[in-house]
């Protein structure tokens, strides 16, 4: 379970989470929603050690969530981008590749000795990738480098990048952001499925739709606070949320 | 006592030029995000055209320092046009490895003009010193001193009081945004660069004649100028103008007190302090966020 | 296929040098290019594949080959013992910079890397009684195999070429490993990076102390080459030609930086009747320009890229290919 307690972050005067506090039970898919500026890019910048929180605690598995962002990533919490990032110059298989780094053993020794586990291991990791790719549907796009890709399809590599890091918390940052509406669906099946597979799942997303389609639970911030939190149903119901969100594009219906 | 007094002066000679360095290289590493290793070449351009006006031409000294401070900024102006301006726009890296390739072309140009023999500068000042009690001071270093503070005092004018200088503090803040607002992004690099290589000049001229030209010395004006940048911090003109007098000041109590043969090392260890444990420089007021 | 067969045809070429080459001049000038293009594979380590540029890379050649020769002349070790404990200097020194360092990016680590190497110049001029300040550490010793002493050029040669190929090999596996990706990926994009889990800081280390450790062994065999050792080898000179050679050559690739370490040996080499050495000094720089504006990946990256078109097949990008 990751329980967020408290989490305060301010910027210079600015405060951006003012005491947010909300759990992610595992397996589900929870969604954190609010307004621009609400404070859901900053919570999970918070949660994966991008950013140190002025106050408060996150823990995952009964543990506090702490270090660098590799610590993170290393206790399974795994997250991807707002803003579109890939490794840009490489392909798309050697950004699968890259990102199965926890999944290798092999040490400066053992790489430099050319030990045949190491090829093993070697030839393991690309058979992975490869599986991941195809899960992701870019099996045919495997050669292609990732900055050249259109927009749609970098948002799946990054998708699978973070696949590859093997997440049992994967935290998806405006995944469906220039998709087109086929793209979506695909996107939503391929977040069904990596729940499916014991992935617990927890989304940023401004499209409504999607979020109320695919979440079990929705958290929603407004100002830096926590407004509400449950089922999509009792979601869209409630006043507070509503409130939140008249006068701002986004209307959570 | 009179010792310490009078290292605490020497440094101040030597601190003087190091700020007026180091005023030239934050303004570009700052403004332009230019690492420019070619600096000290500025420097080193100084002293030679001192040396070309005075000792071959027999102009007086004070044209010979505004020949300098002119070829430094036309040199600068026309280096930012055709180097610097193509690449706007690519990695910072990038643009560092041509101010290297600047950096050895322009040393090994100066090194086939003017042989590599030290050449010494001829001043028109007394070589007899000042005594001023227990104080000893050459009338040159004297001069290069109120030289040095009267530059960095225009540059300060220039920067805080006039259109332009107002026009490079938008561009340094927010570069986007003072485009918007209609600032010339392209002609304020053009100035800013001729203008921080034109400092840098002056700096040559004036150390030029304490000292002696020779094609190398621009390697360790380079290090220097950017030690006063690292320790006044980046785009800092007080902090770099602290920054020179405190490094001359150090350099001169450390070759004085620990070993002169250490007198260059100061500069470096005070990089590697600095941006290890002050990276914003000593003199930031607070850290900035976010 | 061709490909396949100029490696072989090189390495056929290089093994027979001293049999079909003209002169000991020329075996010399070749002796220096390995030196060299153990150098331009050191560097081409941290500058082509993590990204950062070190400015101070001739601290980690001079604190090898002044180990090295200290080692032999002072305490009568062997060349054997020497070499390696000469990587182990440097390799800790390229440590101390990597932590240090390891928050600063791009020109912050130049300039820490510069200071550095400056520093530990002053000392070697300095410090007397260790390393006989500017008039240097004469008689260094040559090696010696069993009853051998490999003071004949052919020997050194010999001896040069197999630790480049030592040192292409480490450089080769490392590169093609998860480490190497790991160091391609902090290059690439640190925070993505990060979120998989590759840690920053311990592989930035990892790759300056490797680097290091290589360029200290080239500073052993330069050492026990020349049999002197001076303040020189800290020469600043030596860090911009072994930068001109990896950017020519082609970082992030591991055939660039040795034929740019060929190229920009032999080059200078071939000119110097026709060229004082200042011209040529002057000539680096031009090119160093020159290449930044015309040639960005350097020549092997674009002769491949050409091969590649020609035969119009598109191939996965390699992991260690340099980036736009």
């Amino acid at each position: 379970m990751l329980v967020v307690d408290d989490l305060h972050v301010s910027f210079g005067g600015v405060t951006a989470l003012a005491g947010v506090s909300f759990v992610v039970r595992p397996p589900s898919i929870t969604s954190l929603i609010g307004p621009n500026g609400a404070g859901k890019t900053t919570a999970f910048n918070a949660i994966t050690g991008y950013l140190r929180a002025n106050r408060g605690r996150v823990t995952w598995d009964g543990a506090p969530l702490a270090g660098r962002p590799s610590d993170i990533a290393r206790r399974g919490v795994v997250r991807t981008f707002q803003k579109t990032s890939v490794f840009p110059a490489l392909s798309v298989f050697e950004n699968v590749r890259t990102g199965l780094h926890l999944r290798g053993r092999a040490g400066v020794w053992s790489v430099l000795a050319g030990a045949r586990r190491v090829r093993a291991e070697e030839a393991r990791l690309a058979e992975t990738a490869r599986e991941i790719l195809a899960f992701v549907g870019l099996d045919r796009r495997r050669d292609e480098i990732a900055g050249e890709l259109p927009y749609g399809e970098q948002r799946l590599v990054e998708l699978a990048v973070a696949l590859a890091a093997r997440p049992r918390l994967l935290l998806l940052d405006e995944p469906a952001a220039g998709m087109t509406g086929a793209e979506k669906e695909r996107l939503i099946g391929m977040i069904r499925r990596i729940r499916a597979a014991d992935v617990t799942v927890l989304l940023v997303e401004h499209d409504m739709k999607l979020v109320m389609g695919v979440s079990e639970t929705v958290v929603v911030l407004n100002h830096g606070r926590v407004i509400a939190a449950g089922a999509p149903a009792s979601i869209q119901a409630h006043p507070d949320v509503i409130r939140a969100y008249l006068g701002s594009s986004s209307a959570p219906a | 006592m009179e010792q310490l007094l009078q290292h605490l002066v020497n440094g101040l000679v030597l601190g003087g030029t190091y700020a007026l360095l180091g005023i030239g290289l934050t303004l570009i590493f700052g403004l332009m995000s230019v690492v420019n290793f070619a600096h000290g070449e500025f420097y080193t351009l100084g002293a030679y055209a001192a040396f070309a006006v005075l000792a071959l031409a027999g102009w007086p000294f004070f044209a010979a320092l505004a020949a300098a401070i002119a070829a430094g900024a036309v040199l600068g102006a026309l280096c930012e046009r055709t180097l610097l301006r193509p690449l706007r726009g690519e990695s910072i890296d990038t643009v560092m490895l041509v101010m290297i390739g600047l950096w050895i072309a322009m040393q090994n140009t100066e090194l086939l003009v003017w042989g590599g023999v030290a050449r010494s500068i001829p001043h028109p000042f007394p070589t007899e010193p000042l005594t001023l009690g227990p104080l000893n001071i050459a009338p040159l270093r004297l001069f290069v001193v109120g030289a040095a503070a009267a530059l960095i005092a225009a540059a300060w004018l220039l920067i805080q009081r006039t259109r332009l200088g107002t026009a490079m503090r938008a561009t340094f803040q927010d570069r986007d945004t003072a485009a918007l607002m209609g600032v010339p992004i392209g002609r304020i690099h053009t100035i800013t660069f001729a203008f921080g290589s034109a400092l840098a000049a002056a700096a040559g001229a004036l150390l030029g004649p304490v000292f002696l030209a020779y094609p190398s010395m621009g390697d360790l004006a380079s290090l220097k100028a950017f030690s006063v940048v690292i320790l006044g911090g980046l785009g800092n003109l007080a902090g770099a103008t602290l920054g020179g007098l405190l490094l001359g000041v150090a350099e001169e109590l450390g070759a004085g007190y620990v070993s002169s043969g250490y007198r260059d090392a100061v500069g470096f260890v005070a990089i590697i302090l600095v941006l290890l444990f002050r990276p914003a420089g000593l003199f930031a007021r607070a850290e900035r966020i976010g | 296929m061709i490909g396949r067969a100029l490696v072989v045809a090189s390495a056929l070429a290089l093994v027979t040098a001293p049999a079909w080459l003209a002169s000991p001049y020329h075996l010399h000038v070749l002796i220096m290019a390995g030196v060299f293009a153990i150098l331009a594979l050191s560097l081409n380590l941290l500058l082509g594949y993590t990204g950062q540029l070190s400015l101070g890379h001739a601290a980690f050649f001079g604190i090898g080959a002044y180990t090295s020769a200290l080692l032999a002349l002072k305490l009568e070790w062997s060349f054997w013992l020497a070499l390696p404990s000469a990587a182990v200097a440097a390799g800790l020194a390229g440590w101390a910079i990597g932590r240090l360092a390891l928050k600063l990016r791009g020109a912050y680590f130049v300039l820490v890397t510069i200071s550095f190497a400056g520093v530990i110049s002053l000392v070697s001029i300095n410090w007397m009684e260790l390393t006989n300040g500017p008039l240097g550490l004469p008689g260094v010793p040559p090696p010696e195999l069993g009853p051998w002493s490999l003071r004949t050029k052919t020997a050194y040669y010999y001896l040069v070429l197999a630790a480049a190929a030592l040192a292409y090999l480490v450089c080769h596996r490392l590169v093609y490993s998860r480490i190497g990706r790991a160091l391609v990926a902090l290059r690439e994009n640190e925070p993505l990076a990060e979120s998989v889990g590759i840690d920053g800081t311990r592989y930035l280390v990892l790759a300056a102390v490797v680097s290091a450790a290589l360029a200290g062994v080239a500073g052993s065999l330069y050492a026990h080459y020349t049999r002197f050792v001076s303040p020189e080898v800290f020469l600043f000179t030596y860090t911009v030609t072994m930068v001109i050679m990896v950017i020519a050559g082609g970082k992030g690739t591991l055939v660039g930086p040795v034929v740019g370490a060929l190229l920009f040996t032999a080059l200078p080499e071939a000119l110097r009747e026709a060229m004082a050495w200042q011209w040529q000094m002057l000539a680096y720089g031009v090119v160093l320009v020159v290449l930044v504006f015309f040639l960005p990946r350097g020549i092997v990256p674009a002769i491949t890229a050409r091969a590649a078109r020609a035969a119009a097949g598109s191939r996965a990008m390699r992991p260690g290919a340099a980036p736009r």
